[in-house]
């Protein structure tokens, strides 16, 4: 719309257009269905007796710092949220209606208060832990994270990386492989890199040598890692499970102070090596891509590799080390299966979190961090499902483990919207 | 398998360029636009140059390729290799003989359970496993078509498995619950599957067209959405699962609902390849035949393009993705009303959304190229499965196999290199040399 405006120059004579307004009314359209359905379950499907109460364990019994339980009265607080929600949902029409748009902060405060409403409402009469719920979302979240990393990486150097899974699993598999042999948990870390690198490789090479639509290479390279890792699995690991298939388990370091933080301490300072790897991957990602030259060449490809051609920019070249730079992380990602949590490869054990992770990139808008809050947002909703399930959760447990799903496509549909990839994501470079 | 691939050098049709590979390595690969050929003995030096480089030369020689690989896994892995492999150097001959014993075991257990079992006595039991390849192709076939269709409007359908989960559960509760003439039934049954699975596919076109939302995203999520719902009802006395049990598995589908035995009781194979059959013309004359598909092609060749010259793009979106998932939902409703009829759970989608992607990628999105396509994954899989039985070869070989022979035929230039093929559309260059000499005298 705006081009619209700026074509018209006063100076020409003409009469001033009516500016174009550009409502979008999906925000507030999301909310108020947020918010009925707010209404609907936490008013028509009361839970509890009729003076039950919900509470929230705020501390861990090892914790130095012991914060008391948090205990409300269900009904109110859950006729509390109800009642916020709706006027945030009417507050957002409202917004729209006078042309502006519904800012972030209200989507944000909109979904904190639609959390704790709905955990207080499946928690009527039963402790949720908190911090449990916190470990165990920075856990689920670990392979996704990775696996966005890398996406983002690949698709803002140009390449569309399907072949999350496929690098997942390869990571898996071999650091699984190299770390029972060695002994080493580290270098199951850096075979899992290798691994992935070298899915990569085939990846950039048929897409950027041969030219082969990179869906199409993603795509079948999964299928092929998900063969090739069965294939060995079954022909080479169960034999020999001993030798090849016992990894040493990455031990979890607690940090002195950090870790004794309430609530969110536990979850993100009392990890294994790999996750406090995460964070430094993060951190380099975000600022490698956005403050330095690497990342300003990275960029320049994926966005209009002519012009990065024109200033002497080996388009191909970079793409090509960048793409293998993404496998190494999302290896890494694929290490956390075996040397982060289960201890042991298995077939197809990724089962199809690199798809979640790809997902997280395009709802993170190709951003490192906006998709590291995705993928965070995608394992506290897994996590979210185990813990009620624990607790008993009112609902059947397959809808709440639709729950996340649904969420995300509401997200995407309302919230998100076009979401806009780089511009020479997925087109090969020609000379 | 289509027609324009047998002549890369003609100019690639338009929708070619979303998902055949060829559209772009033709370029690259031959920058000089092909001449027309100046002489008989040059056109027909170049016909046969076409047919050694050409696609159908590439997709042979890819099989054979993939088939190598596949071949060289199974003797790393095979155990009588690996003790053989220990006193190589004595007597190397041990070596080769325990290479052969495992590949070519291998390898005709996969024929034999796929094409032509030699065991058996006499051609009607021989051919069996004919008729089981095509039961497992059909399947393929239509969720493939489902996959194709999707890609030819640019759309990339991921939900196969939501998609024949919904047309499953759909189908499979009129086949089972109701009570209807025999006939009437089975009509009744495929159409209910064919619209659960469109209106799952069409909420994905819908967003798309409403709202930007990504297809990629939803359709993952719809997955995820279809499996816990269908597991719920599963599980829910009532609505799908059997009465007086406590599986979550369906009641066994009633006589009148279920494809008849195409060829008799003594084959698996069903009236329900039939339908592919039919679903395979469909696809065709919608996408090369009806405006509507013509719009599709365009669509999914520039869609802003499309939208100038007065296509409503929204409208495509929908329209494509209730094909497209009507069609993966033909193999759900082929899943419970043809392969397994006693019942089924959560697991009936048997991956095969996900195959699917790989049959449309290597039947290029061609209606008959996924037919084909179809039957060589049925093949494999219906082969796969009596060689993991007689040989201990694990399936997932098949895997491994489907994906290289996708990977190599989608790089023709990478197989031309292997066997030194020449590029087609060009000629050798000394002829080049004397032609121009010739030229400038």
């Amino acid at each position: 719309m705006s081009t619209i405006t700026q074509a018209v120059q006063p100076s020409q004579g003409h009469p001033a257009l009516p500016s174009v307004v550009l409502r979008s009314w999906k925000a507030a359209i999301a909310l108020s269905i947020f918010a009925v359905a707010a209404l609907f379950i936490f008013i028509g499907l009361r839970q509890g007796a009729p003076g039950a109460v919900s509470t929230f364990q705020l501390s861990q019994s090892r914790d130095i710092i012991q914060l008391p339980d948090l205990v409300l009265p269900t009904f109110a607080t859950t006729l509390v949220c109800a009642i916020l929600l709706v006027a945030m949902a009417a507050w957002s029409v409202w917004i729209t209606a006078r042309s502006a748009r519904v800012p972030l902060w209200l989507i944000v405060a909109f979904a904190v208060v639609f959390m704790v409403g709905f955990l207080t409402w499946a928690a009527a009469g039963s402790t949720i832990p908190v911090p449990g719920l916190f470990v165990g979302t920075v856990t689920l979240s670990v392979p996704l994270i990775f696996g966005a990393l890398g996406g983002v990486i690949s698709e803002r150097a140009g390449v569309v990386n399907v072949a999350i899974e496929g690098q997942l699993l390869a990571g898996a598999f071999s650091s699984a492989v190299v770390a029972s042999i060695t002994g080493n948990p580290y270098l199951g870390l850096v075979a899992a890199a290798i691994a992935g690198v070298l899915v990569s490789f085939v990846l950039a090479a048929f897409s950027i040598k041969y030219l082969v639509d990179q869906v199409i290479v993603g795509v079948v390279l999964n299928v092929l890692v998900i063969g090739l890792t069965s294939f060995f699995f079954s022909q080479l690991l169960s034999p020999n499970a001993a030798l090849l298939n016992t990894p040493d388990r990455f031990p979890r370091i607690n940090i002195p102070l950090l870790s004794e933080i309430p609530i969110l301490g536990p979850a993100l300072f009392r990890q294994t090596f790999i996750v406090y790897f995460m964070y430094v991957a993060v951190a380099v990602v975000y600022f490698g891509l956005f403050h330095t030259k690497w990342g300003l060449r990275l960029r320049s490809v994926g966005e209009h590799p002519k012009a990065a051609d024109t200033v002497g920019i080996n388009v191909n070249g970079t793409r090509f080390w960048n793409v293998s730079l993404a496998g190494a992380i999302v290896g890494f990602g694929g290490a956390f299966f075996t040397l982060g949590s289960v201890g042991a490869f298995n077939k197809e054990m990724t089962a199809g979190l690199g798809f979640i992770a790809l997902a997280a990139v395009i709802f993170g808008q190709w951003d490192p961090l906006k998709a590291t809050l995705a993928a965070l947002l995608f394992g506290f909703a897994s996590n979210l499902q185990n813990v009620l399930s624990i607790i008993g959760s009112p609902v059947p447990s397959e809808f709440m483990l639709m729950l996340p799903y649904v969420v995300t496509i509401f997200a995407v549909a309302g919230l998100v919207g076009r979401s806009r990839p780089p511009a020479a994501d997925g087109k090969p470079y020609i000379k | 398998m289509s027609e324009d691939t047998q002549r890369p050098a003609a100019p690639a049709e338009p929708a070619d360029a979303v998902t055949t590979p060829d559209a772009h390595t033709e370029p690259a690969a031959n920058p000089g636009a092909p001449k027309p050929a100046e002489g008989d003995s040059d056109r027909w030096s170049q016909t046969l140059r076409d047919i050694v480089g050409g696609s159908a030369a590439i997709s042979v020689l890819a099989v054979f390729l993939a088939l190598v690989v596949g071949a060289i896994l199974i003797a790393f892995t095979d155990e009588n290799v690996q003790k053989a492999s220990v006193y190589l150097f004595a007597r190397p001959a041990d070596m080769f003989a325990a290479v052969w014993d495992s590949v070519s075991g291998a390898y005709s257990a996969l024929f034999q359970g796929s094409i032509y079992n030699f065991r058996r006595p006499g051609f009607a039991a021989g051919i069996r496993p004919l008729t089981e390849t095509l039961t497992f192709a059909t399947p393929l076939i239509a969720a493939g078509l489902g996959v194709g269709l999707a890609f030819r409007v640019g759309m990339f359908n991921i939900g196969g498995r939501g998609q024949m989960l919904i047309a499953a559960a759909s189908a499979g509760w009129v086949a089972f619950a109701l009570d209807l003439p025999a006939g009437i039934h089975l009509i009744v049954a495929v159409l209910a599957g064919l619209v659960g699975g469109a209106l799952w596919g069409g909420i994905v076109g819908l967003l798309k067209a409403r709202t930007g939302a990504h297809e990629v995203i939803v359709t993952i999520m719809l997955n995820f959405v279809a499996l816990y719902l269908v597991s719920y009802l599963l599980r829910t006395p009532g609505l799908l699962q059997e009465p007086g049990s406590s599986n979550p598995q369906t009641p066994p589908m009633k006589p009148t609902a279920v494809f008849p035995d195409l060829l008799g009781p003594t084959y698996n194979l069903h009236a329900g390849f039939l339908t592919v059959v039919a679903a395979t013309i469909f696809v065709w004359w919608l996408l090369s035949r009806s405006n509507l598909g013509f719009q599709f092609r365009a669509v999914g060749e520039n869609p802003n393009a499309a939208q100038v010259a007065g296509i409503n793009v929204k409208s495509v979106y929908v329209s494509a993705m209730l094909i497209s998932g009507g069609l993966v939902g033909l193999a759900g409703i082929n899943q419970v009303l043809g392969t397994v009829t006693t019942g089924f759970g959560a697991g009936i989608d048997a991956n095969i959304g996900f195959d699917a992607i790989t049959v449309a990628l290597l039947g290029r999105s061609r209606p008959w190229g996924i037919f084909f396509a179809g039957v060589l994954f049925g093949a494999f899989k219906a082969g796969g499965f009596s060689m993991q039985a007689a040989e201990g070869v694990p399936i997932d070989i098949v895997l491994v196999v489907q994906s290289l022979i996708v990977l190599f035929i989608a790089a023709p230039p990478l197989v031309r290199a292997i066997f030194r093929l020449p590029t087609p559309g060009t000629k050798s260059k000394s002829r080049l040399n004397v032609t121009k000499e010739v030229a400038a005298r």
